[in-house]
């Protein structure tokens, strides 16, 4: 278990295919530093259209600081700095031209915690496209709210409190009522941070299920340090290791036949 | 002996020790509300003679002579006001003994009634001009405050001469004393008789000081403190800033006093004893207290909170005016309660910047002459008829009643508001 990690060769090139074509989010040699810290070596991957590409590693390896990069969230850490080139549909993501605004309306986060607004369930869902305007009076956004909540899958649990505080439902329905706030905007990616580490097995298999279906009108990218859910919701997996990106694959193979030591080391819990 | 036995030992001993901090503590706090319970009760029981006031009966005839109006004068308010109703008091006075005679004996006759009585007379007769022309009226009038003392309190007052009390004991037969609620306290203003004065202009100065300070400290406290938490780049400018503010809450309150009546008084030419002045002196002490508590408020909301905003395309300004200052406010508003709680009990920069004056008339506004409620306090306490330590101790009273409401509501907002994420 506790075997040290090898020591990377700093010119390695990543083994697998990160790179797909037409990519809805494309990355290549990024580079992230937390002050003096570097975070992320020249990490370059793809995120297609409609599929789930999940992110594994050990901890502190810098799949969710790679995540933040791609809707921006690192600009509210001062100390952040990113390099390398970014697109999301071809245009760079950290252009001056590109509003971390919009951006955000275009690439929606749902987090490791549950964090909804101490808001009505209403107000929580409607809050994104209020911001926005999306919604021309109120009978649009009860449709947005309602269209939300049942993609979410949690509007048959709802429909009858539409006016309670969001932060009075359970777990897992916290974390689908995110996800429906999340979905409201209308976004083309949905990034996704650990979001069922905090749930219950049966709360997460409904999340995975909801991500399956989500993936019908999203890209995902989604960050977790479950194994099992890595295999049972992605299409592609990333394994990050101290900042860089060791190995992509298609899921099937990274989990039964990957390429690298490493991950074969981690996906076989020698550490981890 | 095994590990077990010796567990067992040194259990006994940590026991006891626990036993031991446990009653330190509780003697601490008994001692703690002794010291309170003994407080109040001192207060309480010094504070009660003033909240009532002896009165005397006088009968004041109502025809036009007596009260020295001409036969064909108009009754209007103008010449009520000017009847000469020092002398109809002297005469109902006179008329209750008619045995005395001699000038020095009618002197401690008409010191049995305060010298405010006369406007209350005058008061009551504007108010009720068809008394005129009718029948006499029986009316009760202040007494004086040694009257007052020697009644209520049934002491020795030196200043009653034996004459005078012979008098008072007459009244008492005649049932023409007694003593009553004494409203001249929430009515009246400063006066230096203390039977005619009353806390309404303190209570009036210090409203009208901690609304200026109030609208003053809380747009700037919150705006200082949400810059900071959320727009001021880390760098050391903000470190000194942090470090300053903290430093200015630790300054001695007259030294804000001093820097006042330098700045606001000298220098800008404010008016001398104002409530505006005095408020923005309050703000200068207050503030450092309202940016640390509205810090400590918004600090408090969680990061998660903050990014599932930023996450939804919200920007900066409305993640701050959406979530983090609604979130915040119940704690700003509890931080700047007890802030105000604090400025309403500061008396020494009120001091140096002259709302120390003896003022009789009622502020009706942020520049009129004004003091307040400690400082009355502070005055009061230095006065030496007898009647003023009664009153002393009921403006502490009052003062303290305000504190108390000021801090249980600070204390239901928290409560009310707290929020589990």
């Amino acid at each position: 278990m506790n075997a040290q990690p090898q020591a990377l060769d700093p010119a390695q090139e990543t083994v697998g295919t990160p790179f797909i074509d037409d990519p809805k989010i494309s990355t290549r040699h990024v580079d992230v530093w937390y002050g003096d810290k570097q975070a992320i070596f020249d990490a370059s991957l793809d995120v297609g259209n409609n599929e789930v590409v999940a992110l594994i590693g050990p901890s502190g390896c810098g799949k969710s600081t790679w995540l933040r990069c791609l809707n921006r969230m690192n600009d509210t850490i001062d100390i952040c700095r990113v390099e390398g080139e970014l697109k999301l549909d071809g245009e760079d993501i950290y252009d001056r031209a590109m509003d971390p605004v919009l951006l955000r309306a275009r690439v929606g986060m749902v987090f490791q915690k549950p964090n909804p607004f101490p808001k009505s369930i209403y107000d929580n869902v409607a809050y994104g496209p209020r911001l926005h305007g999306l919604a021309r009076n109120r009978a649009d956004m009860d449709e947005i709210v309602e269209t939300s909540l049942r993609r979410a899958g949690l509007w048959d649990e709802v429909k009858d409190r539409l006016d309670a505080p969001g932060t009075g439902l359970s777990g897992g329905q916290q974390q689908r009522l995110c996800i429906a706030r999340t979905i409201a905007v209308g976004p083309e990616v949905i990034l996704m941070d650990e979001p069922a580490s905090a749930l219950d097995p049966i709360a997460t298999a409904i999340i995975e299920e909801l991500i399956d279906e989500l993936r019908e009108n999203y890209s995902i990218v989604i960050v977790t340090h479950s194994m099992q859910q890595a295999a049972r919701v992605s299409q592609r997996t990333a394994y990050f290791h101290m900042g860089r990106i060791i190995e992509v694959g298609d899921t099937k193979q990274i989990f039964t036949n990957p390429r690298h030591q490493l991950t074969e080391n981690y996906i076989t819990g020698k550490f981890g | 002996m095994n590990n077990t036995d010796i567990v067992r030992q040194s259990l006994k001993r940590r026991y006891r020790k626990e036993r031991r901090f446990r009653a330190y503590g509780m003697i601490a706090v008994a001692t703690g509300f002794l010291f309170l319970g003994f407080l109040l009760t001192d207060i309480v029981t010094k504070a009660l003679p003033a909240f009532s006031l002896t009165e005397l009966r006088l009968d004041i005839p109502m025809d036009r002579e007596s009260l020295g109006l001409a036969e064909d004068a108009e009754i209007s308010e103008d010449t009520l006001r000017a009847l000469p109703y020092s002398q109809i008091i002297k005469k109902s006075l006179r008329s209750l003994f008619p045995d005395i005679r001699k000038r020095k004996q009618k002197k401690l006759l008409y010191k049995l009634i305060s010298s405010g009585a006369e406007f209350d007379l005058r008061d009551r007769l504007v108010a009720h001009p068809e008394w005129i022309d009718g029948p006499p009226q029986s009316l009760w009038l202040t007494a004086d405050d040694d009257v007052d003392t020697w009644y209520k309190l049934d002491t020795q007052v030196s200043r009653i001469k034996p004459l005078q009390a012979e008098l008072i004991q007459a009244l008492e037969t005649q049932d023409r004393i007694r003593t009553a609620f004494n409203t001249h306290f929430f009515t009246r203003s400063d006066s230096r008789e203390p039977e005619m004065a009353g806390i309404r202009g303190a209570l009036a100065g210090s409203f009208w000081t901690l609304l200026v300070t109030f609208v003053i400290t809380l747009p700037i406290g919150v705006a200082a403190a949400l810059y900071l938490e959320e727009f001021a780049p880390q760098n050391r400018l903000t470190d000194f800033i942090e470090v300053n503010i903290n430093n200015l809450a630790a300054v001695p309150s007259i030294v804000f006093g001093l820097l006042g009546l330098a700045i606001f008084i000298n220098f800008f030419g404010m008016p001398r004893s104002a409530p505006l002045v005095g408020g923005l002196v309050l703000t200068l002490m207050t503030l450092p207290t309202i940016i640390i508590s509205a810090r400590a408020a918004i600090k408090s909301i969680p990061p998660s909170i903050k990014e599932a905003a930023y996450g939804l395309g919200a920007s900066k300004m409305q993640v701050v005016f959406h979530h983090v200052l609604p979130l915040s406010m119940p704690g700003i508003l509890t931080g700047s309660i007890i802030g105000m709680a604090q400025a309403l009990g500061e008396t020494a920069p009120l001091l140096m910047i002259g709302m120390v004056a003896f003022i009789v008339e009622i502020p009706e506004g942020v520049l009129d002459s004004a003091t307040v409620l400690p400082v009355q306090i502070y005055l009061w306490s230095d006065s030496p008829e007898r009647a003023f330590s009664a009153l002393t101790a009921a403006t502490i009273l009052v003062l303290l009643g305000f504190l108390a409401t000021m801090n249980a509501l600070a204390i239901f907002l928290r409560k009310h508001f707290e929020r589990r994420w």
